[in-house]
């Protein structure tokens, strides 16, 4: 049974670069490091030290407001280092791997047959909690909630992201597994996003609800996604899991082991070897990409939502890709004339850009032009396919007023959803950093 | 290339953060990134952005008023020297409107200017491009004799209390170059009305007559002008609203380059036809009428300053609905109010001002109506949920 979701309204940057499609094994990385400040609003409490040993799947650390969610180590090894900010805040806890890894054994478990408290508490054991994120606010999923339903995004639309249907296709069986682990958790039902060029195998998964998704980015957006198939009310919580997360789970129900295994696909006009690299969660980007030049932006994740990285830094924990582009630190001579610079994209018609849609860009980073008043309207809701007013959320996040967001739905909506405003909009406005401020504001009023 | 960005950089130095000219940043960028588009990147948010920003759009709306403001200069010579020699040759009328209309210009923007770069250093923002186009729309609707004073008082009245009092470019209600215009009307009536304002000269030459097309109809008199005549524009009005084929060729570049709403540009111009038919069926019902109500509905839409108003003034992004339902409402009713005003209120000529002016006002109420269709769905749908399932989660 499947039901299909076109998305008419969105943007599919065409970018050079894409990572061809091939899966090479990464050598180990030097260090690999988890960072807390991946999972947003969660105040790490750790439970090791410096120069203690640790298995593949030992807890690094847990949630200081929640302690059943657990944080552990994706390699075996050394716990080299507990790096901190300025206030002691924790922003890497970097472990220096063995050879190979031995993993901490967690036990195996039928996922079909189990009851869904030894489900829930293996997961979170593990530290698989982790990869199941909340929709409220867009933050690592309440142990404690139950949500009314699961999504599970295999579609990938942003421009040059990892193609998710590829790295599923020779891990079906633990997917198939992590699926029918992660339908203990709610009542309601697991959605399972597909496109057309998905595998078949992918769409024969049993015990998920399949939906066929078409249309421009957002369209992969699992928030997109939710807001079609089964919005978020007031009081609600949908739970979102990454596509190759969902193997980890299963993988941890199979074998009984954390195998935090990660396919990163290395994309962008500035990369020199762009394939699909195997690597584990949280390694050393220069080990992977070595050093970058001071007029290179090194990404990690795609160009609309990724966190900028410098040498020597890890990749993000959600992360599926690691991209480079050129930096845009360059004047440009009169660069506000209509027509001309038809080389840079837009999606307004000031270029001439939209005469050609399949040209592919070379994109840096120059904001183009400066921060401005929100004068144009129109351009927003474009490239967002949801119903809501995405300029009025905006003002209404400005404002930090709580009804209106409310009103206007902010439960509905994540800071990549907002992604695309960040590109298109004239004023240059900090569209997901709004979102995000937003969101922090009702998790703090609201809860 | 490289030796200008060269000199600007050294030339930036004192205006830099913590130097001696800091506080008069803004003045300077806004020449500095005029010249060159700056060499910031993206801090947060999305690592690349579209190629477009607000200078961009505001100087594709100035490229699309250039062809009704040649046109709006030659007319000015020619409905003056027509009436005064047999043979008017191009260069001639256009040498006397742009004699007119220049210095009109010139004032419009250095007053305008001056306000803006007052307030950004004042406020210690950058300065919006707003104005570039609201100084170049002023003196375009305003009739050709005006004294330049008078263009600098609307100014002053339209930026200062029509914009910044309000927050600055943005954050306006009402359209800053239709406030500059009403300011006039009001304040300087025998300027800006009656039938000797509208040729050049016609004030001071007794042989010269003025008449607006929309004054003879409510005036009573015949009208003298074919339809290609007001279609093409060399008809008597405001320096830029005469030619509705230019103001069309203008409106097809705002609506290609998507910086002006078709939605608000087509419902205006549907609002006016509508008005302007029921206002032709009256002798069918067998009402008598007038010479505005007789007037034919298609004539009524390329007269006066209709056609100008809907595609520079009403849609103005700021000032106009910010919704799509709303927008075509909006634009609906600026039309259907124009042609409203301008039959039934003989004393105010033109209503496409008014109207707008009226409309703009009540953009935020119908906005706040759409949207708050859109908050009842949301809310209904959480009503909606079976309560089964709410006690489950």
């Amino acid at each position: 049974m499947s039901k299909d979701i076109r998305i008419k309204r969105g943007l599919t940057l065409q970018l050079k670069g894409e990572a061809e499609k091939q899966i090479v094994k990464a050598p180990r990385s030097k260090t690999y490091a988890v960072k807390p400040g991946d999972f947003h609003t969660i105040i790490p409490k750790m439970v090791v030290k410096e120069g203690e040993k640790l298995l593949a799947g030992d807890l690094l650390f847990y949630s200081k407001y929640s302690e059943e969610l657990k944080f552990s180590s994706p390699v075996s090894g050394t716990l080299l280092e507990i790096k901190r900010a300025e206030k002691r805040r924790i922003i890497e806890v970097i472990i220096e791997p063995d050879a190979t890894d031995s993993y901490k054994n967690f036990g195996k478990m039928n996922a079909v047959t189990a009851d869904p408290d030894s489900v829930k508490s293996k997961i979170l054991e593990s530290g698989c909690g982790a990869f199941i994120r909340q929709r409220p606010y867009d933050i690592v999923a309440d142990p404690s909630d139950t949500p009314k339903s699961i999504f599970i995004s295999a579609v990938s639309t942003a421009p040059l992201a990892a193609d998710l249907g590829f790295i599923l296709k020779d891990k079906i069986a633990a997917f198939q597994e992590g699926v029918y682990a992660l339908q203990k958790l709610t009542p309601g039902k697991v959605h399972l996003s597909v496109d057309k060029s998905s595998a078949e195998a992918l769409k024969n998964i049993k015990g998920v609800e399949i939906h066929n998704v078409s249309g421009p980015h957002p369209a992969g957006n699992v928030g997109i996604q939710i807001h079609k198939i089964d919005p978020v009310n007031q009081g609600d919580r949908v739970w979102t899991v990454g596509a190759e997360d969902v193997t980890i789970i299963g993988n941890l129900f199979l074998t009984g082991e954390f195998h935090a295994d990660r396919t990163v696909a290395v994309t962008g006009s500035e990369a020199e070897d762009r394939k699909y690299h195997s690597i584990k969660i949280g390694a050393n980007s220069t080990d992977l990409v070595g050093q970058v030049s001071d007029d290179v932006r090194l990404i990690s994740g795609d160009v609309l939502t990724g966190d900028k990285l410098s040498n020597n830094q890890y990749i993000g924990f959600y992360h599926t890709s690691l991209t480079l582009i050129p930096e845009g630190n360059k004047h440009r001579i009169l660069g506000w004339m209509p027509f001309f610079y038809n080389n840079i994209h837009s999606n307004s018609r000031t270029s001439l850009s939209w005469l050609f849609p399949n040209k592919k860009y070379e994109l840096n980073t120059n904001l183009n032009g400066e921060e401005r008043a929100l004068v144009v309207t129109g351009e927003m809701e474009e490239v967002f396919p949801m119903d809501i007013y995405p300029m009025q959320l905006l003002k209404a996040c400005m404002a930090g007023n709580i009804e209106k967001m409310e009103n206007l739905g902010i439960y509905e909506v994540a800071p990549e959803d907002f992604a695309l405003i960040d590109y298109v909009n004239t004023s240059k406005l900090e569209a997901q950093d709004l979102i995000r401020t937003g969101l922090d504001l009702m998790i703090t009023e609201v809860g | 290339m490289e030796w200008i960005r060269q000199k600007l950089d050294k030339f930036k130095e004192p205006f830099g953060k913590g130097k001696k000219l800091e506080k008069y940043a803004p003045a300077f960028n806004a020449i500095d990134t005029f010249l060159f588009t700056p060499n910031h990147t993206t801090k947060k948010g999305a690592h690349v952005r579209d190629a477009v920003d607000l200078k961009r759009v505001m100087i594709t709306v100035v490229i699309a008023l250039i062809p009704v403001l040649i046109f709006g200069m030659w007319n000015g010579g020619y409905q003056y020297l027509s009436q005064i020699q047999p043979e008017v040759g191009f260069w001639e009328a256009l040498g006397h409107g742009a004699s007119k209309i220049i210095p009109m210009i010139v004032v419009s923007y250095a007053v305008g200017l001056g306000i803006e770069f007052g307030f950004a250093i004042y406020r210690g923002h950058e300065i919006n491009e707003g104005y570039l186009v609201t100084g170049l729309l002023i003196p375009m609707i305003m009739p050709i004799d005006i004294p330049l004073w008078m263009v600098a008082l609307s100014v002053i009245f339209a930026v200062i209390i029509g914009k910044e009092a309000f927050g600055g470019t943005g954050m306006n209600i009402l359209n800053p170059a239709l406030t500059a215009r009403a300011f006039a009307f009001f304040a300087y009536p025998t300027y800006m009305s009656g039938n000797q304002v509208w040729v050049s000269e016609a004030a001071n030459i007794d042989g010269v007559s003025g008449e607006t097309i929309l004054g003879s109809l409510a005036a009573g008199h015949p009208v003298e002008h074919s339809f290609m005549d007001m279609f093409t524009g060399t008809i008597p009005g405001s320096i830029a609203e005469t030619s509705t084929i230019l103001v069309l060729l203008g409106a097809l570049l705002l609506v290609f380059t998507k910086v002006g709403s078709w939605r608000i540009i087509l419902s205006a111009f549907v609002g006016a036809a509508i008005m302007a038919f029921i206002f032709n069926l009256l002798p069918a019902m067998g009402l008598a009428g007038n010479d505005l109500t007789n007037f034919p509905w298609y004539q009524h839409l390329v007269i006066g300053g209709l056609a100008f108003g809907i595609v520079f003034m009403a849609t103005d992004p700021v000032s106009a609905s910010q919704t799509i339902k709303g927008k075509w409402i909006y634009g609906f009713l600026i039309g259907f109010l124009a042609v409203m005003i301008r039959v039934f209120n003989p004393a105010y000529p033109e209503g496409i001002m008014l109207a707008i002016l009226l409309m703009n006002v009540f953009a935020p109420l119908i906005d706040h109506y759409v949207i708050e269709g859109n908050v009842k769905r949301r809310k209904k749908r959480l009503s909606d949920v079976p309560v089964e399932i709410k006690t489950a989660v």
